[in-house]
This record gives C-alpha cells, structure tokens and sequence, in this order.
C-alpha cells in the first residue's frame, strides 16, 4: 500500500489494525479533529524521491558549494579528523539510541559520557563536568546565569568584549529577556562592584591573543564574583588551564577536538566547574554508581536540580546534551593521547607563524599586535584592499583574511601544508600595492 | 500512616516549626519525607539570611524530585544544621529530629496562622 | 548484551599513541628562533603555559577502537529494537540520511565562508525551511536551536520581542496546561516570564472555562502541545486561539507531539503564531543517545519581523541535522507526507486497544500517536507482596529484547506508562510487543517478585541511585 521504505503496512495490516481498533478508515482516527484543521489539499512538497534520485539530488547542490582550504577560525577550527571516529560514532548503538533513561540498556552511552566529563576535567582543570552543552557559545550564556544563581543577591554580569562575534551575540541573546544586568567592556575589571555575580573573559582573544589573566581571579574573587573563562579546549594541551588561572568556570566549544566544520554544527559545548558549584550546574551529568550486585555502573545524577519540581525557579532550560558529539570528542582524545594533542598545538603553531612571518615579508601587511603571543590564530592589518585580498584567495581556492575589527584574521591548524601556505603568501604576493 | 507530633505546629506545605520563645526551629514533616523518598540532598539558607513567612529558603532533593521548602515564619536564620549537609538521610530516619533552620521570628502573631497537629492530620495523607 | 567494565583509562600504557599527524620539521622559522625547535614554547612565554601534566589516555588505536565497540554493546537503539519511549518519537532512521549528512561537499564548509561558496548549502537551508513551511502552514523557520527545549526557549524571546515591538511590557505571564512537558515552564522562566497553570478537564483536554479567567492584558501567551501529553487532540484549539488572540497573546505549539499531525493536520491551520519541530523526532534525525537534535522555530504572518533576532547559537544550527531531515523529507514527497501520521495514530490506537485488558486505561477515547495506562489491573498486590509498579513493568520489558516506554510522566497518572510506536513498526513488531507486554501481567499477577526483580539478563542489574545522588562520583 505504502510507497515508502519507511511504512512497512500491507493494506491487509491495514485493515486488520483497523479492525481491532473498531473503526473503519483511517481518517476514522482523526475523528476527534474539527474537519475545518484536516489538511485535505495536496502538500506544497516536491514528488517523493527514490534513494538514486535524493543523492543525486545532493550530489548537485553539493557542486553549488566551493570547496576550499580553511585559514580561518572564529569558533570553528579546521582540525584533523582521525577516521576512527566517525567509524565509531556512526555505530548505531550509539546513533539510534536516546538519553539513557533506563540506565540497565544504555551503559555505552552513560560511560563515554562519563569519560567525556572526566577529559573536560583533566583538560581545564575543574572538579566537575556536565554532560555537554549544545555550543560554546550558549555555554558562555548559561554559566553566566548559572553565576546569578551561584551568588545570591547579585544579577549584574560583566562580558568581556575580547570574546569572540558569535559568543557575544549568543550571550547578549541569552541575557536580553531575564531579569539580569548586562555590563561589556574591553577590560573587565573596570566594571567590578559589589552587584557583580560573575565575570567572563577568553583564554584566547578575539584577535588570537593568548591572554595573560594573571590578578584577574584575586580582583572578581576579591568582589565576591565568580570567574568565567571561555576555552579552546585543543589549545589547554599546552596552554595555561582555567583552573591554572583561578577560574570557577571553564566554558567553550569542543569542535576544536576532531569535530568536522559541517557549516558550523553539529559541535559540543562544554561546562565545568569547581565542586562548590556542582548544585548550579545545569545540564545533565553522570555519575559512577553500584548496581543491586555489586558492579561498577553509571547513571544520570543530580537529576532533580532542576526541571522536575523547581521548574518555575529554572536557571536553565537544558534537558538534553550533544551526546554523540561528546562521544566524537572522547574518542579523539583517547587516539589523541596528551602527546597527540601537543602536537596539533604544535604544528598549527608553528604553521600559524611560519604563514604570519611569510605574509609580513610580502609588505601587503602590517602587524596589528607586535610581540603579543599567539596559537593557530592571528590578526594582521592589510595594506591592500581586503575586498581584493578575499577575492584573490577565494579565487585560488583559499578561505582566509576574514574581515574583523579593521584587520583581517588568519588561522592554521595542522591540516594546512607548508605547500598550502607557500601557495597562499604567492597569490598575496600578486596583489599590486 | 505519617507520624505527626502534637506538640508541634504545621504549614500547609509540610513544615513543622517548634517554638522556642522567640526562635522557631523548622523541618519537614513525616508525611513530606515520605512523599519525597530518599532524600540527597538540602538546599539551605546560610546564617544571617532573612527568610519571609510563605517564601522559599531552600529546597530538598530526592533522586527523583526536588521540592521547595517554604518558611511558616518571617525572620531571621539564627542557626543552619549542618550535619545535613553530608547526612540528608536523617531527615527520613528521624524528620522531627533533623531539624533544617531555626529562625529568630520578627513576628510572633504569625504562628497563628499555622496548623495544629489535629488540622494538619486532614490533610497530610 | 555483555557486561563490559573498562573505563579508557583504565587501558592506558605510557607511550603508547593513537595518532598519527604529519612532522614538525617542514617550517624553517622555528628552526631558526628556537633552539629546543619547540614551536608552542618559542612563540609563548612561560608564564601563559601549562604546568600540570595532562592526564589523557595513551592507548593505541587498536584499543580505542574495541573500548568503543565494546561499549557499543551495552547500549540500545531504534537499530536494535523497538523502541516505544513516549513523547519522543523513536521512529528509524533511514541510512541515506547518513551519507548525505556526511557528504564532503557540505561537510568541509566553514560556518564563516562567503555567501557565493555556500550556495549549496543555503539552498538546503531554504528548501528545509519551505518544505517545514509547507507541512506546519507556519512562514518561515530559523534553524539556530539546537535541541526542542532550545527551539521553546527561541520561540519564547519571539513572543516577548514580538510584544516588546508594540511597548506592551506588561504581558510577562505565560499559560501552560498542567500536562504540559516539563521543559515549558523551565523555558518561560529562562525567558523572564512567569507561568500560569490551566488545568486539564476530566477527559484530559484543556477546560476553556477555566482558561478564560487567566486571560488578560498581561498575558503573553500560551504554550500547548496538541496532540497533548496524554496523546489527545485539543478539539477546542480553535476557541482556544480565538480567546487567546482576543486578549491579545500569541499560541505556541511545541512540536514535540507533531508526528500524529504530519501530513494531516498544520498548526498554522489551528491558529498557532510560533511553534518548534523536533527535527530528530518528526523528521527521522537520529537522537545520537541524547543530542545533537535540531529544534527550528517556525512563524506565522504577525511574528515573522522578529525572527532574525534571537541568536540562541554561535553559528547556523545544528546543519549536519538539517541535512538528514531534508533527505528525509525528500523521500517522502509529497505523496508519503501524508501517511506518517496516520500510520502512526494506527499503530499506537492498535497497542491501546490490545492491551487494555492488562493496563488501567484511564482515558479510552481514540488517541493519537501515544497514549498512557496508569500501570496493571492486576499488579500481583497480595498478602506479604507488593504489587508491581510501572518501574517495574518497564525494567522487565528490557529483558524480553524491548525498550521501555517512558514512565511516570505524564504527572497526572500516578503509574503512568505513556507508549509511542510510530509509523516505522511493522504489525509483527507490534504485535510481539503486545504479547510480551501481556505476558509481563500474567507474571505480575502470578508472582510480582519476577518483576521487582527486572532486568535480569542485562548487562547490570538495577543501580543504587540513591547512594550514587548522595556522593557523586562525576569524573575519573
């Protein structure tokens, strides 16, 4: 009957279904809908498509796509993807399944999940981990909130404007509509007071510049504040940890580790904390428990905190996780290894620096930082006209020189060949001063 | 049957309060401990915290519930048990003796407006 | 399945590794600026480096590989059976969907690139959003949320700009029926509003005449599933929209029910201005044990100006979602389209009447796409035994090769049990659901011991929650 894969009724399951329930027809079983919302016109929807038909489909507005090599990041790094994990991640025990709710059937998912919240722990240093977030950037937001709901009596936050584009517009989205005091300001100390429930700041700038956060914990902490930092997680395998810096929080965006680019998700938001927050947290989270017999098990945790009862006193509304892209990450990071990790830190950085001095001797830029230290990412300022500069490059099949803040952004991450890069500063070259 | 002691004055939202001259000491009934199951975890207000007669001053967990705790009395928190705060199960082995706060009261006249042990019996079950 | 009891971890061997990346050597700057040739420690003072050690695993690949696979084993998914967890749609997932959402052409693009080369993947964006369109009667869609919840807590901060944009600040309540999933009222109270509860009439549906007292000028709007929670369509969801557009709110549909609907019925038909689709319930996206989901928010005529401004994600939404949903809904067409709903309502109406023999039904009318027992007729409660509950109905399931259905929500039944077959369930799958399912009553009125027991061939038996909740052991 059905002209889908997908429906597996004969018209004789049909009619014995039907028989059973005591109606008729199938329309019978809408007969609780007022007739006036039955939708009896044909749908404004394409003629079904066969599986040949739906791939060749993509295959052509695939070719509408320009495939290029990524020197840009912003939140979205061009890191390497071992192929292991997609082969794991695309297994459907874990694919298919959903949350663990019966925690008898659903272990795999509850220990990488585990093991997912021990790896944010070891990378930033914090006593405690959720279950994942949708982003980096909405992390940003929630550890704010969850800031307010940590300090009592205080509902001011301040952001600090070195945070990356897309953070700042997801964190001023998230805090436009609640009752909560939004202060940005390129030095966040300026704007401590007494009304301050928490403080966010980078690890890394917008611009690429590693921040020295030296005194900045002792002056929020000193103003009964807690201290948001927001993380590339790839880049704590050499840099500094939140916790290093006297952090409360450590937020960030887990594409980084082996997360393909995909048009910007899905990706993975972490959100970590020191253990006097573990009440606040929001989110899921795992925890080691014993079964009946005695074995080593896990299960969802701390669940009633909040949605169940206190749900009108909600600080957040997260009930799920990206679990399958924090499955992606742990597996990264177990091929990975503490070495592995090093290395991607190394080879970008020194690719990132091999490009930034290239590019400086090509006399098309200026630097924008002098002798600030920087990762994967930087910022110059062009001498040439960026609209032509981005056209040269798109045309040679380079994505880079990102417009931001009046300089262009550049980024390189250990995919990126010397060859590649000897090809980019060339197509620079030719640009006329 | 909960257990509900005489001596003892309620709120509708299952505290009970002992008054001790001015100070009121506060917990959850039986009946509230029994609806909650094994709690996990209380959620306290810290020394020196006003509380006001009907509002929240914390809240309790369970593993699967968690359930505001409201204050049957306006004032001061004089006192926090903080043996709770690694022992939540007392409060299902003993509920009149866990207590969770006790409260220097700015206004007596409201444990007036509380319910005695025989009122509150009609509606804890 | 096979219980399995390595942590990664615990399988780590110092020097061993399970990567392999290209060398270091090839640039000739550090080579010059750094004796060590340590690029990170050249180019970063010491001062902004790491100190304490970084305790990753060091397994080889091969490890990696079988821990994972190992793991596997202990889960459950729609792929290894049947799965009738309510509310959440557990329909298959169809493999193309798969490759196209792995296609390198969509897969290597920068969320950052030029319009001029994404072209491709903006056509999927805009034919996703016309197809959504077309099948909710709703304007547009923005595809930023990444999960349902996300797609209420977006839909909300369009109603509130939406009232923002005609000064009418005092609209901050917002009406939710009691059977309303729990994440309602945590969204409106993330988005600034307070909640009013409307209670439910005896037949499970929305009672009007105690609405219309709650409606007012400061009310925002209202939020409903429909069909609700317990599987029943809100028949007067056209007085509803009418009574609420006239004390000047907005209707929001949370699409976590829409499977019923699809292909019958348009919540832009039934009056609503905003609404959510989960794209991993309705639209076949696999859940990936518990994310990454997608929860676009789709529009009528009055809030459409609006819907550009809540930038509730970093980038453009979960799009290796969107591409899986759009496959999807181009092989269904516009012929399929409109037997998933019913098919579904058949399924589960199937399962209702064959059970209620075993199962309290408290509401008997014609459901739609799932639908609640409030536990046994006869839970086996005797003399020296207590009866078996819906736990542990549930957790007995799980042994005969069945996933449970969702339990104890929703709130109003004390023993609820709420059961969704979807349309992707052959008759022979539901009907050996049903036989087990009647099996597990005659062994609760036999013996509820067999039960309480439950499960007994799972990889673990029932875990001290209790004890877990009390001292957390988060991380390793």
């Amino acid at each position: 009957m059905a002209g889908s894969a997908y429906f597996p009724h004969t018209g004789d399951d049909i009619r014995k279904m039907l028989e059973r329930i005591g109606v008729r027809s199938l329309d019978d079983l809408y007969s609780d809908v007022p007739a006036d919302f039955i939708y009896n016109k044909e749908y404004e929807l394409p003629d079904a498509l066969s599986e040949q038909e739906v791939r060749n489909f993509f295959d052509e507005l695939g070719k509408k796509n320009t495939s290029l090599k990524v020197f840009v990041g912003q939140g979205a790094y061009d890191h390497y993807v071992p192929s292991v994990i997609p082969y794991i991640t695309s297994r459907s025990e874990f694919l298919t399944a959903y949350t663990p709710y019966q925690c008898e059937i659903s272990q795999g998912t509850l220990r990488y999940i585990f093991e997912w919240q021990s790896m944010v722990c070891r990378l930033t240093g914090m006593d405690v981990s959720n279950a994942s977030m949708y982003d980096g950037p909405s992390a940003a937001a929630e550890a704010l909130r969850m800031a307010v709901a940590c300090t009592r009596k205080r509902n001011k936050v301040v952001v600090s404007t070195k945070l990356m584009q897309n953070v700042l517009d997801v964190v001023k989205t998230y805090l436009k509509y609640p009752d909560i005091e939004v202060v940005y300001a390129w030095d966040v100390l300026e704007e401590l007071g007494p009304d301050v429930a928490g403080v966010i700041v980078p690890s890394i700038c917008r611009h690429g510049v590693i921040q020295d956060l030296g005194g900045i914990a002792d002056a929020v902490h000193a103003a009964g504040a807690l201290l948001i930092e927001y993380c590339d997680p790839s880049a704590l395998a050499v840099l500094k940890t939140p916790a290093e810096w006297g952090a409360d929080i450590a937020v960030g965006d887990g594409q980084s580790l082996g997360i393909p680019l995909c048009y910007g998700g899905p990706y993975v938001g972490f959100l970590a904390c020191k253990s006097e927050y573990m009440r606040k947290l929001p989110g899921r989270i795992v925890g080691q428990a014993t079964d009946k017999d005695g074995k080593r098990c896990f299960v969802l945790t701390l669940q009633a905190r909040e949605q169940h009862i206190r749900r009108e006193k909600a600080t957040s509304n997260i009930c799920s996780n990206q679990s399958l892209m924090a499955l992606w990450v742990t597996v990264y990071l177990s091929l990975m290894g503490p070495e592995g990790l090093r290395k991607v830190n190394e080879l970008s950085c020194a690719g990132a620096h091999y490009l930034y001095e290239e590019l400086l001797k090509t006399g098309r830029f200026e630097e924008a930082f002098p002798g600030r230290p920087f990762l994967k990412e930087f910022c110059l300022k062009p001498l040439v006209p960026v609209a032509v500069l981005q056209q040269k490059l798109l045309d040679a099949g380079f994505f880079g020189a990102l417009e931001l803040d009046g300089y262009v952004t550049f980024c390189v991450t250990e995919k990126r060949t010397k060859e590649e890069i000897d090809a980019l500063v060339a197509v620079v070259k030719e640009i006329a001063l | 049957m909960s257990k509900i002691l005489d001596e003892l004055l309620y709120s509708e939202s299952h505290e009970w309060v002992k008054v001790d001259g001015n100070i009121a000491i506060i917990g959850v009934s039986d009946f509230a401990q029994e609806e909650m199951g094994d709690i996990t975890y209380v959620d306290a207000p810290a020394e020196g915290d006003t509380v006001a007669k009907g509002e929240d001053f914390g809240a309790l967990e369970s593993v699967k519930a968690s359930s505001e705790l409201y204050s049957p009395v306006s004032g001061n928190v004089v006192a926090v048990n903080e043996e709770l705060e690694d022992k939540p199960e007392l409060i299902n082995e003993d509920p009149y003796g866990a207590w969770i706060i006790k409260v220097e009261m700015s206004d007596k006249s409201e444990l007036d407006t509380l319910l005695s042990a025989a009122a509150y019996a009609e509606i804890a079950q | 399945m096979r219980y399995y009891d390595k942590l990664i971890f615990e399988l780590s061997h110092p020097g061993r590794t399970g990567y392999s990346l290209p060398s270091v050597q090839q640039y000739p700057f550090f080579a010059e600026k750094c004796s060590s040739g340590v690029a990170v420690d050249a180019a970063v003072p010491a001062n902004l480096l790491r100190k304490s050690k970084l305790e990753l695993p060091e397994v080889s690949e091969v490890d990696v590989v079988r821990h994972y696979t190992n793991l596997s084993q202990m889960n459950f998914g729609v792929d290894t059976g049947f799965y009738p967890l309510g509310s959440c749609t557990m329909k298959y997932n169809p493999k193309i969907n798969e490759e196209i959402a792995n296609h390198p052409a969509f897969a290597g693009l920068h969320p950052l690139q030029p319009a001029e080369t994404v072209k491709g993947a903006q056509a999927v964006i805009d034919g996703l959003d016309a197809a959504l369109a077309a099948i909710t009667g709703m304007k547009h869609f923005t595809f930023l949320p990444c999960a349902g919840a996300h797609g209420e807590l977006t839909g909300l901060m369009l109603m509130r700009e939406y009232h923002m944009a005609r000064n009418d600040s005092a609209r901050v309540k917002v009406i939710v029926p009691d059977s309303a999933h729990g994440t309602n009222p945590a969204s409106a109270a993330v988005c600034g509003l307070q909640i009013v509860e409307v209670k439910s009439g005896a037949d499970g549906l929305v009672d009007v005449e105690a609405l219309k007292p709650l409606l007012g000028p400061d009310v925002a709007g209202i939020m409903m599933t429909n069909p609700n929670t317990l599987g029943l369509f809100e028949r007067q969801i056209g007085e509803i929209a009418r009574l609420v557009h006239e004390c000047g709110g907005l209707l929001y549909y949370d699409g976590a029910n829409m499977n019923p609907l699809l292909g019958k019925v348009r919540p832009g038909d039934m009056g609503f201005d905003i609404m959510h689709l989960n794209l991993h319930k309705t639209f076949s996206t696999p859940h990936g044990g518990g994310g990454p989901g997608s929860g676009p928010v789709g529009v009528g005529e009055r809030v459409l100006p609006y819907l550009r401004i809540p930038q509730t994600s970093g980038f453009h939404g979960n799009f290796g979602v969107m591409l899986r949903a759009y496959a999807y809904i181009l092989m269904l067409g516009k012929q399929n389209v409109k037997m998933a709903g019913p098919l579904a309502t058949l399924s589960a109406n199937y399962i209702k009447e064959s059970l209620k023999d075993c199962y309290k039904l408290p509401i008997p009318t014609v459901c739609k796409h799932e639908f609640v027992f409030d536990g046994l007729i006869n839970d086996g409660a005797r003399e020296g035994k207590t009866g078996a509950t819906t736990l542990d109905v549930a957790k007995r399931l799980l042994d005969y090769g069945f996933h449970a259905p969702t339990i104890y929500f929703p709130l109003l039944f004390h023993q609820a049990l709420m059961i969704e077959p979807t349309e992707t369930e052959s008759l022979e799958t539901l009907d050996e659901f049903i036989a087990v399912m009647k099996k597990i009553a005659a062994e609760a009125a036999e013996d509820p011991d067999i039960l309480h027991g439950a499960p007994h061939n799972a990889p673990i038996g029932r875990p001290d929650e209790t004890a877990a909740a009390r001292n957390p052991i988060l991380k390793a």
